[in-house]
């Protein structure tokens, strides 16, 4: 009996915390971000090419020349907050960061905590090889040898998809495998896109072009729950930049390929 | 114990297993013949002093002797077709078995030829017999006899040492193991088998070196 006020006045500041909780999360972001002039976007500094901090101590990548874009296009100064690939949507749904852009992919689970904005950067498994060789899907690496590092994912999947006249070499490790292709040895690699950007950044012996997906899993910008206003606007400024070419451009210097006609 | 075995996921794959150990034995007894070649010419032209191979027996045997097998393994699969020479994995896998091979059974077959008493070549050369004769009846024979178990360890060893040709992809023995526990992920299991097999291999590689000694050798020694 006597505990009685004191769980009433827990109770009651437990309702004033959710209320304030349920506030927090329904604010507008967009207009308090106009208001305060600053749009606050979590980006990578660990997984090049999308984030990495470069010798000027800078953050640098794919993900914040789009945070600085996006950035411009709405009127408002960037600010970056460096996340890992854990904490990345902690850090959204505390109200810690008003975008997530960090090479964060779709799946149903990430769905329900918080939403996404149409695609602005590809990240996928495929198929790569020379510019000379025409390749446009599975049927067409008949007769051909694929190179591809034994047990990964791009292994399993392309293995169900491959022709019985593909033969197809597994490499104990990402580097064997590229160095396959570099010397010759094999045909076509299958890898992804991000390593590819990487051969292609580092050597000239050999190019990489895109010859077709095994597996696709773009990257979107990421936003809390209930904010239309903010997700339309973002939508609209990646369709605006990706029209522009100014998307194509980030991709270009970071992925070292044009953006997917699909994406 | 803690551990449940389950080595039906291993046995599902037997057919990679037995073609792998085929790969093995064939990369073995090519790599024996061609290597153990190799290793009869090197060791007498150093034994013999025939200038200038005697030199360039000397080099090729210390370079080998002295570079790990897989590094040369990997010179020979990334490293030639990079200078315009096109290779395939097992081409590279022969090479690399028969140049290492050639380089330690040249100095296995050299102790052999200069353990023969004077007196042997000395009676040789009383009958007339010209170098090339007393070469083949009178020195090898004999030599290949005392150092034939060496040559039978070295021709284990390098049997064994083909493993590491699943690194470019050939896909013998080992190569089937890594491949069958990347999809199983029964890594105990499939090594486990694995390494029963190469234990027989090895013991029926070393009978049928034996063997080969007593048929194609021990005869002509006597």
């Amino acid at each position: 009996m006597q505990k009685r006020p004191f769980l009433k006045a827990l109770l009651a500041g437990a309702l004033v915390a959710s209320a304030g909780f349920a506030g927090l999360a329904q604010a507008d972001v967009l207009a308090n971000a106009q208001k305060t002039g600053t749009l606050r976007v979590a980006v990578p500094q660990d997984f090049p090419p999308f984030g990495t901090v470069g010798p000027d101590m800078k953050p640098r990548g794919y993900d914040i020349d789009v945070a600085n874009l996006i950035g411009r296009e709405l009127g408002l100064k960037v600010e970056l907050i460096p996340v890992s690939s854990t904490n990345r949507i902690p850090y959204l749904t505390t109200g810690k960061a008003d975008l997530v852009i960090s090479s964060l992919g779709k799946n149903p689970d990430r769905e329900k905590v918080i939403d996404f904005s149409i695609a602005y950067a590809p990240f996928f498994n495929g198929i790569f090889g020379p510019t000379d060789i025409a390749i446009k899907g599975a049927a067409d690496t008949a007769g051909k040898i694929v190179g591809v590092t034994r047990g990964s994912v791009e292994d399993l999947e392309f293995t169900k998809v491959a022709p019985p006249t593909a033969t197809i070499k597994r490499f104990e490790d990402n580097n064997a495998t590229i160095s396959a292709y570099l010397s010759g040895q094999v045909q076509l690699i299958a890898t992804g896109n991000v390593v590819a950007a990487a051969v292609n950044e580092r050597t000239k012996i050999r190019r990489l072009d895109t010859k077709f997906l095994i597996k696709n899993s773009p990257c979107y910008v990421g936003v809390n729950k209930g904010e239309a206003a903010l997700l339309a606007k973002v939508n609209e400024v990646v369709g605006k930049l990706k029209k522009s070419g100014e998307l194509n451009q980030v991709s270009q210097r970071w992925l070292q390929a044009p953006l997917p006609a699909d994406l | 114990m803690a551990y449940a075995f389950d080595f039906s996921s291993v046995l599902e794959y037997r057919e990679a297993l037995v073609d792998g150990t085929l790969k093995t034995l064939g990369l073995t007894a090519i790599g024996a013949v061609f290597g153990l070649a190799i290793g009869i010419l090197g060791a007498v032209s150093r034994a013999w002093k025939l200038a200038p191979f005697d030199r360039i027996f000397a080099v090729y045997v210390e370079l080998i002797r002295n570079t790990p097998f897989l590094v040369q393994l990997f010179f020979i699969f990334f490293g030639l077709p990079s200078l315009g020479v096109q290779i395939n994995e097992w081409q590279a896998a022969i090479l690399a078995m028969v140049i290492n091979l050639g380089a330690y059974s040249t100095e296995i077959i050299r102790a052999g030829i200069e353990a023969t008493p004077k007196g042997q070549i000395e009676a040789a050369q009383s009958l007339a017999m010209t170098r090339a004769q007393l070469f083949r009846h009178v020195v090898l024979p004999p030599a290949l006899l005392k150092v034939w178990p060496s040559l039978c360890s070295q021709v284990v060893i390098v049997m064994l040492g083909s493993s590491v040709c699943s690194q470019i992809a050939a896909e013998e023995l080992t190569f089937a193991a890594n491949f069958i526990q990347s999809r199983n992920f029964r890594a105990f299991e499939t090594y486990f088998v694995v390494t029963g097999m190469y234990f027989l291999l090895a013991l029926a590689v070393r009978q049928v070196m034996i063997q080969a000694g007593q048929r194609l050798i021990a005869r002509r020694a006597k």
